[in-house]
C-alpha cells in the first residue's frame, strides 16, 4: 500500500539520485567545463587543506567566503564580473585576516565581525540587484552553469600561481603552521607567510564560490583536510589524502547532481562529509591517530 | 671582567661578543657585554626574571638587534636563519592533534627553513633525520604522531631537531623546564655528548643550574644591567651575586646542589632558590 506521503518520498528520493539521462549530460560542453572547474578546484583545496585545519583558520576561511559572497553580490549590481568581485571581496578579506596574527581570541571576535557586516551587507546589494533570481541564489549555494570558458581559464591560470606558489613556500609554511616558536627562531618569515597564506585561500575561496556557493566553500576547504588529520600525521600523507577526497567529492558531487538538475554543493558537501566520518571510524578503530 | 678565554688560534670562537648593547626604550637591558665562548664550551646563562637572558638568545639568533657593539656566530656576524645555529625551546606540550610526526619535526629543524619542496637529496635527508632520531634514542618512535608522545619524548625530540643541522653553536632556552628529573638527566646528557663529540657549543638559559652544574664550564650571570662571566666557582659566590643583586646574598652548597639565599628581598624571584613546595614559580 503506497501511502500518498511514501510516494512523495519516493519521488525526492528518486530526484536526489537520478541518473537519467546523465550519460547525455556528460557529453554536453558546459558539463564538460564544469567537471574540468571542479577537478582543478578539488586540487588546490586538497592542497591547502590540511595548512588550513593545522592553522586552525577553518572560521578565517568561512569569513573569506561571505566576502567573496559580498563581493560577487556587489559585482552584480555593478554589473561587471561576478568572479573578479568574488576575488577582490575575498583577497580583501583573507588580507585582513592573515595580518590578525595568532591570537586565537582577538582573530575569532575580528572575523565575527567582519563577516556579520560582510553578509549584511551582501543580502542588502542582492535585494538591490534587478536580475534574474537564479544569479542570485547561485553565488550562495553555486551552479555548474556559471562556469563558462571564461571562469575556466581564470581557474587554469589561478590553480597554477598557486600550486607554484605553494611548490616554493610549502616547507617554511608547514614548519611555521606547526612549530612556530622553533621556526621564527631559525628565521622563517613567519609574520610574512601568515598573510601571504590568507591571500592563496582567498584566490581558492573565490573560485570555489560560484562552484559550490558561498556558503558550502568549507565543504571543500576544511573537510578534506580535517579528514585526513583523523587518519595520518604524516603531512605528504595527510596532503594527498585531502586532494582524493576533495576530488572525489567535487567531481562525484557534478556528476551526481547533472540529471536531477540540483546545485552540485549539497551532493559535494555530503559526499566529502561522507569521507570525514569514514576517517573518522578509521581513526577511532585504529586506537589512535597513527603513522602514514 | 674576566680574562681572555684559551683560543686555540685557527678556530674562530663559537660565539663572540663585543661591547654588546641592547636597549629597549630608556632601559638599558645590558651593555658592554664581552664575552667569548670557545668551541666545545657549556655556558651556563643565569638571571632573574627580565634580566636578558631570552633577548641574549634572540641576538645570537639575528633576531634582535644590538644597539652598539658587535656579536660573531661561528665567526659571522649573526644574521636571521644563519647556518650553524641548533635552538631547543622550553617544553611545552604540543597539541595532541598536531599533524606532524617525529621524524617530520625533526626534519623542519633540518630544512624547514629552505624555500622549495626539497625533493633532491631526499635519500641523504632521510638519512641524516634517522642518525639524529637514533643519536637521541628516538627511533622507536619515529613515525609516531607527535602530540601522543611525552613530555621527555618530546624533549629528546626537540634536541634531535636541534642537533641534525649539525650546528656550531647550540642555543637551549630553559629546555628542562617542566620535565621530571629522569628527563631532565636524559637531556642534559644529550647535550653533553654532543659537544664531547662534535665541539658544539653550548648557551644554556636556565633558572636552575643544579641539574646542569657538574656540565657548566662558565656561568654569564645577569642582573639589572649587571653581569659577571666565569667559572660556576668563580661566579658562584656570596661575594660576587651580592655585588650583582646590591643586596646580601648568601650562596650555600648543600649536597652538590647551590643553594642562593637572600634573593627574593631585593624584588627579583631567583629560581635557583630550592623550589617551594608547588613548584618554583616562574
Amino acid at each position: 500500500m503506497n501511502s500518498p506521503m511514501d510516494a512523495t518520498a519516493n519521488d525526492v528520493l528518486g530526484k536526489l539520485f537520478s541518473l537519467d539521462g546523465t550519460g547525455d549530460l556528460l557529453a554536453q560542453p558546459f558539463v564538460r567545463n564544469a567537471l574540468l572547474a571542479a577537478a582543478l578546484l578539488g586540487l588546490v583545496a586538497g592542497v591547502l587543506a590540511p595548512l588550513i585545519v593545522a592553522r586552525g583558520m577553518g572560521f578565517a576561511v568561512h569569513g573569506t567566503s561571505e566576502l567573496a559572497f559580498t563581493g560577487g553580490a556587489a559585482a552584480l549590481l555593478l554589473g561587471v564580473s561576478v568572479s573578479v568581485g568574488a576575488v577582490a571581496g575575498s583577497v580583501l578579506a583573507g588580507l585582513v585576516f592573515g595580518l590578525l596574527g595568532l591570537r586565537q581570541r582577538e582573530r575569532d571576535s575580528v572575523i565575527g565581525v567582519v563577516l556579520a557586516f560582510g553578509l549584511g551587507l551582501g543580502v542588502l546589494l542582492l535585494a538591490l540587484y534587478p536580475g534574474r533570481a537564479s544569479n542570485k541564489f547561485g553565488l550562495l549555494t553555486g551552479s555548474i552553469v556559471s562556469v563558462d570558458s571564461t571562469n575556466l581559464q581564470v581557474l587554469v591560470v589561478v590553480t597554477i600561481l598557486v600550486l607554484a606558489t605553494m611548490a616554493v613556500i610549502y616547507r617554511p609554511l608547514l614548519f611555521a603552521s606547526t612549530d612556530p616558536e622553533v621556526a621564527v627562531a631559525r628565521g622563517v618569515p613567519v609574520r610574512l607567510l601568515s598573510p601571504l597564506f590568507a591571500v592563496l585561500i582567498a584566490l581558492v575561496t573565490a573560485l570555489a564560490v560560484p562552484i559550490v556557493g558561498a556558503i558550502l566553500v568549507l565543504s571543500v576547504t576544511i573537510i578534506p583536510g580535517a579528514a585526513a588529520a583523523r587518519v595520518t600525521a604524516s603531512p605528504v600523507v595527510a596532503t594527498v589524502l585531502a586532494v582524493v577526497i576533495a576530488e572525489v567529492a567535487l567531481v562525484g558531487g557534478t556528476v551526481l547532481s547533472l540529471a536531477p538538475g540540483l546545485p552540485i554543493s549539497g551532493y559535494v558537501a555530503t559526499i566529502a562529509f561522507l569521507g570525514y566520518l569514514v576517517c573518522r571510524i578509521i581513526g577511532r578503530v585504529r586506537g589512535q591517530v597513527r603513522t602514514g | 671582567m674576566t680574562g681572555p678565554p684559551p683560543v686555540d688560534g685557527r678556530e674562530p670562537a663559537a660565539v663572540t661578543l663585543r661591547g654588546a648593547t641592547v636597549r629597549f626604550g630608556a632601559r638599558t637591558l645590558w651593555e658592554e657585554l664581552d664575552l667569548e665562548i670557545p668551541r666545545g664550551e657549556f655556558v651556563a646563562v643565569l638571571g632573574p626574571n627580565g634580566s636578558g637572558k631570552t633577548t641574549l638568545l634572540r641576538v645570537l639568533l639575528g633576531l634582535q638587534p644590538l644597539d652598539a657593539g658587535e656579536v660573531l656566530v661561528d665567526g659571522h656576524p649573526a644574521r636571521r636563519g644563519g647556518e650553524g645555529i641548533g635552538y631547543v625551546p622550553q617544553q611545552k606540550a604540543l597539541p595532541e592533534d598536531l599533524p606532524l610526526r617525529a621524524r617530520d619535526l625533526v626534519g623542519l629543524g633540518l630544512d624547514g627553513h629552505h624555500l622549495g619542496l626539497g625533493l633532491r637529496g631526499r635519500r641523504e635527508r632521510n638519512r641524516r633525520v634517522d642518525a639524529a632520531l637514533d643519536a637521541v634514542g628516538a627511533g622507536r618512535y619515529a613515525r609516531s604522531p607527535v602530540g601522543r608522545l611525552s613530555g621527555g619524548e618530546q624533549q629528546r625530540l626537540r634536541v634531535a631537531q636541534a642537533l641534525v643541522g649539525d650546528p656550531r653553536v647550540l642555543l637551549c632556552d630553559e629546555p628542562l623546564l617542566s620535565l621530571d628529573l629522569a628527563h631532565q638527566r636524559t637531556v642534559s646528557r644529550l647535550i653533553d655528548e654532543r659537544r664531547r663529540n662534535a665541539g658544539t657549543a653550548v648557551v644554556f638559559v636556565t633558572h636552575e643550574i643544579n641539574p646542569v652544574l657538574p656540565l657548566v664550564d662558565r656561568v654569564l650571570y645577569l642582573v639589572d644591567g649587571r653581569f659577571r662571566f666565569g667559572t660556576p666557582e668563580e661566579v658562584m659566590t656570596s661575594e660576587t651575586l651580592s655585588g650583582l643583586y646590591r643586596t646580601d646574598v648568601e650562596v650555600l652548597r648543600v649536597r652538590e646542589r647551590l643553594v642562593v639565599v637572600g634573593v627574593e628581598e631585593s624584588g627579583h624571584h631567583h629560581d635557583a632558590v630550592v623550589p617551594a613546595p608547588g613548584g618554583a614559580a616562574r
